[in-house]
């Protein structure tokens, strides 16, 4: 989904701000929050992507207006409720009238892909790309889940690196399947995502799922295909 | 907007995060004993000094460099380091040409065996939003000015992989042992947003080494 936290890229934050003798935690709450949260995964259970999903679908004024694990208790119980695992009403008899029922875990729907039937997995799939291959990042806009983030899309870029195989976040987040697939360190000139004015000597590294990427047809490539379509094309 | 405040009263997260817990407990589902566990292994065990045994031995043990840079998930798990957030660690080397710096524009994905969780500059707004598009900038805020020609590599963590740096070692530590290497080697210059000073001229900054 093209919500707020696709950050990357965006102006007006102001500068970076740095605490000294910063706590782990800067109130409690905050690390029970965050245990809590690890041992949900298992509870309910869910998935790193669907946890992601669930603070993504934080209405965008909420999440500016909220503290890192302030995202993470409404995430958790976002999905402790969807999940049947406890009712709004129940959180709310607990908390004695403290605090809004608003907040409490009244997140927008989901519009990802629809939920399948995990089907066993076949052989693990072979890679698309090889390290040095020119790719392009797909202009994709799911409404879903996705880790492709909006300023890299459209850019084309350098394969640099094969991690191996990873389950899609974009369906795994939906229950839509794992779809295993290779994922890639895809190396972008800064010149090529902000424009020319840009340092030459900046490069961003992005590690990309192998449905993000489309191939970038080498020279030597276009000119075999054209010579194809244009003996086609005058044959007739 | 920061969107880093913190709310401690009882009318906001903290009351909410009880009344969770609270619910929780009382339908058998979690134990308050696994809360405080957890807590604990944040705040206690697992955290930025693990890191820095990592670097400190890199530094002083050219086989367990290679080891490192080639596989980081196994050679942190050498020293005993692993778990959530670090099934796929890569380790990327800092030096006088290239700066590596690491971020996670779409959450706060961190290393956490190796650096714990993440400080609040990592996890906002303004750090993620710029670290990728204006590197530079972002590093003179905390005060580290490159010189043009120096490669930055931006990390963004958009998958599983996790991402340690390992900062370049200051002159004038050839004779330290790997413990008290390990004692100057900050959090910040794992992420990349900071360079150990040496130690001649570290006395001043203590405070921020310390971080």
């Amino acid at each position: 989904m093209n919500g707020i936290h696709d950050m990357g890229g965006m102006d007006g934050f102001g500068p970076v701000v740095r605490e000294q003798n910063e706590p782990v935690f800067h109130a409690g709450w905050e690390g029970r929050v965050y245990a809590i949260a690890s041992l949900a995964t298992g509870l309910v259970p869910f998935s790193a992507d669907e946890f992601r999903h669930a603070i993504e679908r934080t209405p965008p004024e909420r999440y500016l207006a909220s503290s890192y694990y302030e995202r993470w208790l409404a995430a958790v119980e976002t999905l402790l409720v969807e999940r049947g695992v406890v009712t709004r009403e129940e959180i709310l008899a607990k908390e004695d009238g403290a605090i809004d029922p608003a907040l409490i875990a009244n997140p927008v729907a989901t519009h990802g892909p629809a939920p399948v039937k995990e089907k066993t997995a076949s052989k693990p799939p072979r890679a698309r790309f090889a390290k040095g291959a020119r790719v392009r990042a797909r202009n994709l806009n799911p409404s879903g889940h996705t880790r492709l983030p909006r300023y890299v899309r459209g850019k084309a870029g350098v394969i640099e690196r094969d991690w191996g195989v990873f389950v899609f976040p974009d369906t795994n987040a939906h229950h839509a399947g794992a779809k295993p697939q290779h994922c890639y360190s895809v190396a972008f000139d800064a010149r090529e995502l902000w424009g020319k004015p840009v340092n030459s000597r900046e490069r961003v590294y992005l590690d990309l799922w192998e449905d993000y990427l489309e191939p970038i047809a080498s020279n030597a490539k276009r000119q075999a295909t054209r010579h194809r379509t244009e003996r086609r094309s005058g044959g007739r | 907007m920061s969107g880093d405040h913190h709310n401690t009263d009882d009318t906001g997260p903290a009351a909410r995060v009880k009344a969770l817990e609270a619910l929780l407990t009382e339908k058998g589902l979690i134990d308050p004993a696994a809360i405080d566990a957890i807590v604990d292994i944040y705040e206690t065990r697992v955290g930025p000094r693990n890191g820095a045994r990592v670097v400190a031995k890199a530094w002083t043990d050219p086989e367990y460099r290679k080891r490192l840079l080639a596989n980081a998930t196994s050679a942190v798990a050498e020293l005993g380091f692993a778990g959530p957030e670090g099934n796929h660690l890569v380790a990327v080397e800092n030096t006088d040409r290239v700066h590596n710096l690491v971020v996670c524009t779409l959450c706060s994905c961190y290393p956490w065996p190796v650096l714990g969780l993440p400080p609040v500059w990592y996890k906002s707004f303004a750090y993620r939003s710029r670290a990728v598009s204006d590197p530079r900038g972002v590093l003179k805020d905390f005060g580290l000015e490159l010189a043009p020609e120096v490669e930055v590599r931006v990390w963004d963590s958009s998958a599983e992989i996790r991402y340690l740096v390992i900062p370049e070692r200051p002159k004038g530590t050839e004779r330290m042992s790997e413990d008290e290497l390990a004692a100057i080697v900050t959090r910040d210059s794992m992420v990349g947003v900071a360079k150990i000073a040496a130690p001649a001229s570290r006395r001043g900054d203590s405070r921020r080494a310390r971080g």
